[in-house]
């Protein structure tokens, strides 16, 4: 299969922070659905009801906006590890999530689970955890970025302590020192391919070379900071060019990533396979993605790039 | 303070009734379970996760009634229309009508945290609903801000076929929704209480908009006049005029329609003049509801 033909998945990018020039490279690079996890916003928060708009605009202008670039999109929501140790506002937030989780199209509780390891966070967490299990979702954890092997380890103890099943919840964020553990726990594995930190997709062949395409996942994490929305489609196109088989490059870039979070019964592939009609001539609270003097695209979004001249070498 | 402006109970009970009738046994076992859950008073959490799911249990079918049954609800409050409701949006409904209403403060937070918090489909759910819940007058601010939203489906929800705001806007907001109702190229026929509450204010606003599209070379849907008609003077008899010139039937239809609302002596010599309209009138053959049908494919 050419790449061009394949269809990708990305299962965590944070879109609030893109601009629409992201949304259609990534539609011409085959990336058909997207997950926005809900994330701290670069900065924290400072009332509950900055948290209530933000999930609201999860579920809807950023998926209208998605919608208009012929890619659908879908969103986990959580508290995030961060702002849980803002543990005045964390309560009401906790209070705000029943009001949420449940929506249509929400794929998941997420991104939780730790950063600093705090008592608070760990408290957040496990709050957050008996919510999922209550509500039958899959759960996406965010593993920290400091002591990653250790804080990887304990998310996903807590996890089992909670009763939640290793098959609904996906461990982000790995690397080639956590990646074993969490695949012999029965969790997921999901890759985050970043420039310069995190996995790199070189290394990212490597480790499917290894450990095979099973419970495996890549997506970009892509958001306001040095991240790269396509890094989905490229470590597929690199994979396929050292050798690894176009069908194993479809599970662990589209298929996994379906089936993990289709277990949210919220995420279907049929959502996507008819072809993509756009038309941007759609508002959505009276805005929208164009601006002034910009032809609306109606009908199907058209590829106009080869795949190829979306990689950076 | 009013309370209730329909019955509740029979409210639900007819609701549940088109609900079991137009959905799986599947779908009515889960909606039975949750009403069940949602009665308890702490029950806050129930309520929304219901609410948010429902669609995923019960699907979003249009439902089917009967013309016995459209009565019934017309009946049960007037205006009341459920007919193309979805059975989603009767279960979120009935989730409402379910929630303890004794204790006032507690019903209206409940209710202000799904709309505040609510996607599309729960905000068509909770607007179209406004008719039969209690504490109507908590919600005048809610309606009028479903007035603004630029969300078609949720516009419709609040402007067509539904009686609250007829009932409870005050005079700037109802204004606000019939010129918004025309602005987004929506039939008027299905306003409810268009005629009752058309006032001399409106009719001026709908006039300058008239002019507005004029000057811009555009045409103005023939049902904007039906709220004019009965506020002719000698400012507005110089619109209607310019509508009967109009060379497409539909439009002096509707000037002949506007004068015939009218006690003005010029709108009634002018209908004079159109002896072959003014007998379809009295006959009933030409009526505004027939105008909103006919103009309905270019709206």
């Amino acid at each position: 299969m050419a790449p061009e033909k394949m269809m990708f998945i990305d299962p965590h990018i944070h879109m609030t922070s893109r601009t629409t020039d992201d949304y259609a490279r990534m539609q011409e690079a085959g990336i058909v659905a997207i997950i926005e996890p809900s994330f701290w916003l670069g900065q924290p928060r400072t009332e509950i009801g900055s948290f209530k708009d933000y999930f609201s605009s999860l579920l809807g202008w950023e998926r209208f906006r998605a919608s208009q670039f012929g890619i659908k999109h879908y969103c986990t929501i959580g508290l995030n590890s961060k702002e849980a140790n803002n543990e005045a506002l964390a309560e009401q937030v906790m209070e705000l999530l029943p009001l949420f989780v449940l929506k249509e199209g929400v794929v998941g509780v997420g991104e939780i689970g730790y950063d600093d390891q705090t008592a608070a966070e760990d408290k957040y967490y496990r709050l957050q955890l008996d919510l999922a299990k209550e509500v039958g979702l899959p759960v996406q954890i965010h593993t920290p970025h400091r002591d990653k092997k250790a804080g990887t380890i304990r998310s996903m103890k807590v996890a089992m302590e909670h009763g939640i099943k290793p098959h609904m919840v996906i461990v982000d964020h790995n690397n080639e020192e956590t990646v074993k553990d969490t695949l012999d726990g029965g969790f997921w594995a999901a890759f985050t391919i970043y420039p310069n930190s995190k996995m790199g997709n070189e290394r990212m062949v490597e480790i499917v070379k290894q450990y095979g395409t099973e419970r495996i996942i890549v997506n970009s994490s892509a958001d306001w900071g040095v991240s790269d929305p396509l890094s989905v489609p490229k470590t597929a196109s690199l994979m396929l060019e050292r050798g690894i088989p176009a069908e194993d490059v479809r599970m662990v870039c589209y298929q996994n990533a379906l089936d993990a979070f289709g277990q949210s019964g919220q995420m279907n592939e049929s959502d996507w396979l008819q072809p993509a009609n756009v038309d941007q001539r759609d508002k959505f609270q009276d805005n929208s993605v164009l601006r002034g003097g910009q032809t609306p695209v109606v009908g199907e979004f058209k590829t106009r790039n080869e795949l190829k001249e979306n990689i950076v070498k | 303070m009013q309370v209730f402006q329909a019955d509740v109970e029979k409210s639900r009970d007819f609701l549940y009734e088109l609900f079991k009738r137009n959905t799986s046994d599947e779908a009515t076992d889960w909606l039975n379970d949750k009403l069940e859950k949602v009665k308890g008073a702490n029950s806050a959490r129930e309520l929304y996760w219901a609410f948010s799911a429902a669609p995923r249990f019960v699907g979003k079918t249009v439902l089917q009634l009967q013309e016995s049954e459209l009565s019934k609800a017309d009946v049960l409050r007037p205006g009341f229309n459920p007919s193309k409701w979805t059975t989603d949006q009767t279960a979120r409904t009935l989730l409402l009508l379910s929630i303890p209403h004794q204790d006032q403060n507690e019903f209206l937070h409940k209710l202000n945290q799904l709309f505040s918090t609510a996607e599309m489909g729960e905000l068509v759910a909770l607007y179209a609903s406004l008719p039969l819940l209690p504490y109507p007058g908590d919600f005048k601010l809610r309606a009028a801000e479903g007035i603004r939203t630029n969300m078609g489906t949720v516009f419709e929800a609040i402007a067509l076929d539904n009686p609250y705001p007829a009932d409870y806007l005050d005079e700037g907001a109802w204004n606000q929704l019939v010129l918004k109702t025309v602005f987004v190229g929506k039939p008027l026929y299905r306003i409810y209480g268009l005629e009752i509450r058309s006032n001399p204010t409106l009719a001026r606003i709908l006039s300058d908009y008239a002019h507005e599209r004029w000057a811009a070379g555009r045409t103005v849907t023939p049902e904007l006049w039906r709220p004019v008609g009965p506020f002719l003077n000698a400012f507005l008899m110089e619109d209607i005029k310019r509508v009967f010139a109009h060379p497409e039937q539909i439009q002096q239809e509707a000037a002949a329609l506007a004068c015939s609302q009218s006690n003005f002596i010029p709108a009634k010599e002018l209908l004079e003049a159109h002896p072959v309209l003014k007998n379809k009138i009295e006959t009933g053959e030409l009526n505004w509801n027939y105008i909103g049908r006919k103009s309905l494919p270019a709206n």
